[in-house]
């Protein structure tokens, strides 16, 4: 059994790193620079930004729950991060503003975890909620007064600065935030529950272990990894804005469910959510270097380029999925 | 939670049946008794007292609202989700605002082949989750990506226009009564009413209570589960008409389906069916739509800062689940609290 699930998420793996090599193989025949080492760590500096945001909707996934307040929580992190200096201060405030960013983004997770493991309430509805009240808490946050929006220093440093040379320093972090990831998932017992729970959380809570800290634990982390990529972004466009989150649920779920993470719950492998990141990443930008809108254009039709992006992202996403995300046929 | 709603639909007879109906009426009646409190609490502090014409719009705003709602339910019952209606909703005002036009013949046509679209785009939907054997989610995540992109595609820049008749037609009042509200009693008696009391509506409730029992007693799954789609798709596509009417033209912003996604489902759960699947009515979502937008006119009543709603339609939804949670107390054995 272990070694047949073991084979399926090898599968979806496999599928999604392959499709990233040919849509690699493609933007290079469209336009030679696409395979530049340039632009291709460029792609991975784009994708650390998703891949961070996707690690902590993973282990809520992996729980068999879902955390949709995504959008607002990036904004909070981004916002507050970047507010900071107008709370704490101009010398307290560089240190303490990504810590705050962090910590703002946890206590969404904090909440989402009390309505989902102590109120019983169904994660997909719950966080929306929680998703509608942080628009609103920044909303009145930035009517209010007007709010420090600039990135500082430290945070443009942390989005654009190369620590090691040679490697855009959100990748550095991603690669961090990843291992540890992968070495809670696989080495940890809280690894072992949060698959356990994904399966059937009731086995679990009758094996002794309290279910409900570890779903809280898991939507904490959910929280701080938003708030981490928006504090990013907002370094990396120097500034934080309300809805700089919106572009980034449906390609954070999308990236996880195509790496073969099952979104009932129980089954999914880190690996195959990096997969699932940077194939995401590599279709949207791909279309940009294609330009079909260009050949629509000679044909005399007069098409967005968004239209696209939306039309491959979906039929892309179903048509994965139908090669190996079925579910098995209920007899 | 989905047991009890059972299938007694009809009362009437004993006390006991009475009781069966309450309990598995009891959503739809909160969410209507929680709106007529507000509502008339609304039009209590309203000093200048509730005008024909303000009625009017603000039914014309639930009204929307309630349809994408009444759409999003339907595949909730069979414990799926519908996350593309609100893009069935933008695509189909994109298309009304360009083919519902010219002289009655055409426009007629024109409003069957709006119709026609949306159906088409939920059988799409019902089609993939079903022959497909993929997760309602996550197909209809991605279908919504591609009817966006087919909306921006048939109208790149907002615009268009509408028969004016049917845009007057679908928008007065007639006796006092905004013609929004008949449109939802028309779709409430003709379409509703009927699909509950079908095979297939009420094999939806089934599987939404137990897939597995509804396969083992013969339910027809298939086509109960694309049905339920279809008719999602179905509705969403009246809401889009009715949008065009509103609005003389059609507009394909990704906020506008995404918002609308989201708020029909904050509304079929404050109309008390279950996400779970198997307990609730199209009717209640009607009246948690009109409570979702209720919180808008209140807080206008109030003198609070409009761009807040946003905070206020959160806390309501958070109250609104955080009350199911009451059912926790009455738990016995601690186990039932996990799955």
């Amino acid at each position: 059994m272990a070694t047949m699930v073991m084979k399926r998420l090898d599968k979806a793996t496999m599928i999604a790193f392959g499709c990233s090599i040919l849509l690699i193989a493609i933007g290079a025949i469209a336009e030679p620079n696409f395979i530049s080492s340039d632009y291709l760590l460029q792609q991975l500096q784009t994708a650390s930004f998703l891949g961070i945001i996707a690690t902590g909707v993973m282990l809520v996934i992996l729980l068999g729950h879902i955390d949709l307040s995504i959008p607002w929580t990036i904004s909070i992190g981004g916002m507050m991060a970047t507010a900071a200096t107008g709370f704490f201060g101009e010398t307290l405030g560089p240190f303490l503003a990504i810590p705050f960013g962090l910590a703002c983004g946890a206590a969404v997770g904090l909440v989402n975890g009390l309505g989902v493991a102590y109120l019983r309430a169904p994660a997909m509805i719950f966080t929306l909620g929680m998703n509608a009240v942080a628009q609103g808490l920044m909303v009145f946050h930035t009517g209010g007064f007007a709010p420090q929006d600039r990135g500082l220093p430290i945070m443009r440093e942390l989005a654009t600065g190369r620590l090691i040379p040679g490697v855009p320093n959100p990748l550095l972090i991603w690669i961090v935030v990843g291992a540890a990831t992968i070495f809670i998932l696989t080495r940890t017992t809280l690894g072992r529950r949060i698959y356990a729970i994904g399966n059937k959380e009731r086995a679990v809570y009758l094996s002794g272990v309290d279910t409900r800290r570890v779903l809280l634990i898991c939507f904490m982390i959910s929280g701080a990894c938003a708030a981490a990529g928006g504090i990013l972004l907002a370094g990396w466009a120097n500034r934080s804005y309300q809805a700089m989150g919106d572009p980034y649920l449906l390609p954070t779920i999308a990236a996880i469910v195509l790496g073969g993470t099952n979104v009932l719950g129980g089954r999914g492998s880190y690996i195959g959510t990096v997969a699932g990141v940077i194939l995401i990443t590599l279709l949207q930008s791909i279309l940009s270097v294609i330009q079909p809108q260009l050949f629509f254009a000679e044909l005399g039709f007069r098409v967005p380029a968004e239209v696209f992006r939306q039309i491959v992202f979906g039929v892309v996403i179903i048509s994965m999925l139908l090669l190996y995300g079925r579910e098995r046929l209920q007899r | 939670m989905s047991v009890e709603s059972g299938l007694s639909t009809k009362g009437g007879r004993s006390w006991e049946a009475w009781g069966h109906w309450f309990t598995a009426q009891r959503g739809l009646l909160i969410s209507l008794v929680i709106f007529a409190i507000m509502f008339g609490f609304y039009a209590w502090k309203l000093e200048v007292g509730l005008s024909a014409s303000m009625v009017n719009t603000a039914a014309n705003k639930g009204a929307l609202l309630a349809l994408v709602a009444m759409a999003q339910t339907i595949p909730v019952l069979t414990g799926g989700l519908d996350l593309s209606v609100g893009m069935v909703f933008v695509l189909t005002n994109c298309l009304a605002a360009s083919v519902v036009n010219g002289d009655p013949r055409m426009t007629a046509l024109g409003i069957i082949v709006v119709l026609i679209t949306g159906l088409v785009c939920g059988i799409i939907n019902g089609i993939i989750i079903v022959y497909g054997r993929l997760q309602p989610i996550i197909v209809t995540l991605a279908t919504g990506a591609v009817f966006f992109g087919v909306a921006l595609a048939l109208r790149p820049e907002p615009g268009g226009s509408v028969n004016f008749e049917f845009a007057d037609f679908m928008t007065t009042s007639f006796f006092k009564v905004p013609s929004s509200v008949i449109l939802l009693l028309a779709v409430v008696l003709f379409i509703w009413i009927p699909y509950r009391r079908s095979v297939l509506g009420r094999a939806a409730y089934a599987i939404g209570s137990s897939e597995h029992a509804a396969y083992m007693s013969g339910v027809p799954i298939a086509r109960a589960k694309i049905m339920a789609y279809a008719l999602a798709g179905f509705l969403a596509a009246i809401a889009g008409l009715l949008l065009t009417a509103l609005t003389y033209s059609g507009a394909a912003k990704a906020s506008l389906g995404a918002d609308y996604t989201l708020n029909s489902i904050a509304a079929v759960v404050i109309g008390g069916t279950s996400l779970f699947g198997g307990a609730g009515s199209a009717i209640g979502s009607i009246f948690g739509a009109f409570i979702m937008r209720t919180v808008g006119d209140l807080l206008i009543v109030f003198d609070i800062n409009p761009v807040l709603q946003p905070l206020f339609v959160g806390i309501v939804l958070l109250f609104a689940v955080s009350l199911g949670s009451l059912r926790l107390l009455r738990i016995k054995n601690k186990l039932d609290l996990y799955r």
